[in-house]
């Protein structure tokens, strides 16, 4: 049976099927009316413009990318108490806002709900509370001198945050880890050495493991309670290889009176010829003395 | 050949008018950077999409490498970094590229905001866009534990702890992403779920959304 073709019906449809007829009679070129001045096609007119502006800018990226390696510090361990920590960059307004003592403590429902909360609701719902038809910036002072005002906070919050860090950094005589490890892996490439992958040092055999400085000073000190049963770190760095490090004065000063947060001074507890007696046995304690 | 072969899909599909659409729609000479020098601060919008392009697929690779894992996490970056070929150029790609797409889409919400662009018809656009800003906060803050080192542990723990102080909600909210009471293994397969597969899913789903509004509503005119 014979479909009878009626050319007044708007969608034509071919045989039996539900592929629409092509109709090229009325195929209009676009009109760029609709906006004053020199309109053009978004392909390929004006999407070569925009990829130009892409490619200065990917350049500019691919520079950053290969002169600034990716940090990496050292593996996570939730017993360092030294670690400052440190949110990324876009963050940092928000924990330094929150640091202030009226925005913390007793007040935190005024530092989340109201100090953050608040202005984070008010920008996504922004076209519903500025709803005025003026579009340019300077008649619309409410609007465009509360998002100035936001700005500037911003800023300094996050100036204010990154420069306490820097203190905390310098007061500690802490440097970043992972430029730490960066210096610490370059300088043993430079001395001929694999580069080190942190936490998976070889760490040296112990020298003279029956010296009593060892099996009886030591143990009754508790130090291993730190520094491992075998000296191979836990808590506290290894002091296998701790000869390699630290001169027998400095293991005498850092016996005596501690070092950090981590390291507890022991003058009360140990004498002056105990402690001699360790520094002694630890400075021996070097790479080429466990081969 | 190829011609043949459009017209033979053309035939069944119907495809010329979608692309036609999109290829021949205006634009108009006051977003046009080559006609007014100050019309950059338009492009920052097809800048932020430039970049979550570079984010997507470097990140596609960088999982070919990571293992999400505490044992073997930093280990596998640490891996990445050195010794695979390009790994450190990809994995920097990955870490610059993610400050850059907050930049950006900084730089875009501004322009919006300082043009009023976001005023009617386009109020449903900006919330959109706003939610995508939050997303990518949330890419942000889960992509930073990934490489778990120190860095990552610690600033995610006060993040979750932040997060433990919102009033009512907070133990709960806490809990969830914790996947328990502390940072640990459970944090960093969860974070890296979400990280990979159910804020790229809302991403994509958000810019779906967005492209299909300005398409629709065209760029707001000029001041």
């Amino acid at each position: 049976m014979a479909h009878k073709h009626d050319p007044n019906e708007k969608v034509v449809f071919v045989g039996d099927s539900r592929i629409r007829k092509r109709d090229y009679s009325n195929v209009t070129p676009p009109d760029y009316t609709a906006f004053p001045g020199k309109s053009e096609a978004f392909i390929p007119n004006f999407l070569l413009k925009e990829w130009m502006v892409g490619v200065v800018v990917l350049v500019g990226f691919l520079v950053l990318v290969i002169s600034e390696p990716a940090p990496l510090g050292y593996p996570a361990d939730p017993l360092n108490s030294a670690f400052i920590p440190m949110p990324d960059w876009y963050f940092l307004f928000l924990y330094q806002l929150l640091k202030y003592p009226y925005a913390s403590g007793d007040y935190i429902v005024l530092g989340i709900l109201g100090l953050s909360g608040l202005p984070f609701i008010s920008l996504l719902i922004a076209p519903f509370l500025d709803t005025g038809k003026e579009r340019r910036f300077y008649r619309r002072p409410i609007a465009s001198s509360l998002m100035l005002v936001s700005l500037v906070a911003v800023a300094y919050l996050t100036w204010v945050s990154w420069n306490h860090y820097e203190h905390e950094l310098e007061a500690n005589g802490q440097v970043p880890e992972h430029i730490e490890r960066k210096i610490k892996a370059e300088e043993a490439v430079k001395a001929g050495k694999p580069r080190p992958v942190p936490g998976k040092e070889k760490i040296p055999a112990m020298v003279a493991a029956d010296d009593p400085a060892f099996t009886e000073t030591m143990t009754q000190a508790q130090c291993i309670a730190c520094h491992g049963a075998e000296l191979e770190g836990g808590g506290a760095p290894a002091l296998r290889g701790i000869g390699d490090v630290l001169s027998k004065e400095e293991l005498v000063e850092t016996i005596t009176n501690g070092k950090g947060q981590g390291m507890p001074p022991f003058k009360e507890t140990l004498s002056a010829e105990q402690i001699d007696q360790i520094a002694t046995w630890l400075s021996q304690q070097k790479a080429e003395a466990a081969q | 050949m190829f011609k043949n072969m459009y017209n033979w899909i053309d035939e069944r599909l119907d495809i010329t008018p979608m692309w036609r659409d999109i290829a021949d729609h205006e634009v108009p000479e006051h977003v046009n950077p080559a006609h007014h020098f100050s019309a950059f601060v338009y492009c920052f919008g097809g800048l932020t999409f430039f970049i979550t392009v570079i984010q997507i697929l470097s990140g596609m690779f960088l999982t070919m490498y990571y293992v999400p894992d505490i044992i073997n996490a930093y280990y596998s970056v640490d891996y990445l970094q050195h010794q695979v070929a390009f790994g450190a150029i990809v994995r920097g790609m990955h870490h610059w590229g993610a400050s850059l797409v907050i930049v950006m889409m900084f730089l875009h919400t501004l322009r919006v905001f300082f043009t009023g662009s976001y005023k009617a018809p386009r109020e449903m656009n900006w919330v959109v866009g706003m939610l995508i800003f939050f997303v990518m906060l949330g890419l942000g803050f889960t992509g930073y534990l990934l490489p778990w080192d120190n860095k990552a542990y610690y600033a995610t723990k006060v993040g979750l702890e932040i997060a433990g102080s919102v009033p009512f909600l907070g133990d709960y909210i806490k809990e969830l992403m914790n996947g328990g009471t502390i940072v640990g293994a459970q944090t960093l397969t969860r974070f890296f779920a979400i990280h990979v597969f159910f804020l790229p899913g809302a991403l994509l789903a958000l810019l779906a959304g967005h492209f299909f509004m300005i398409r629709k509503q065209g760029i707001s005119g000029p001041l």
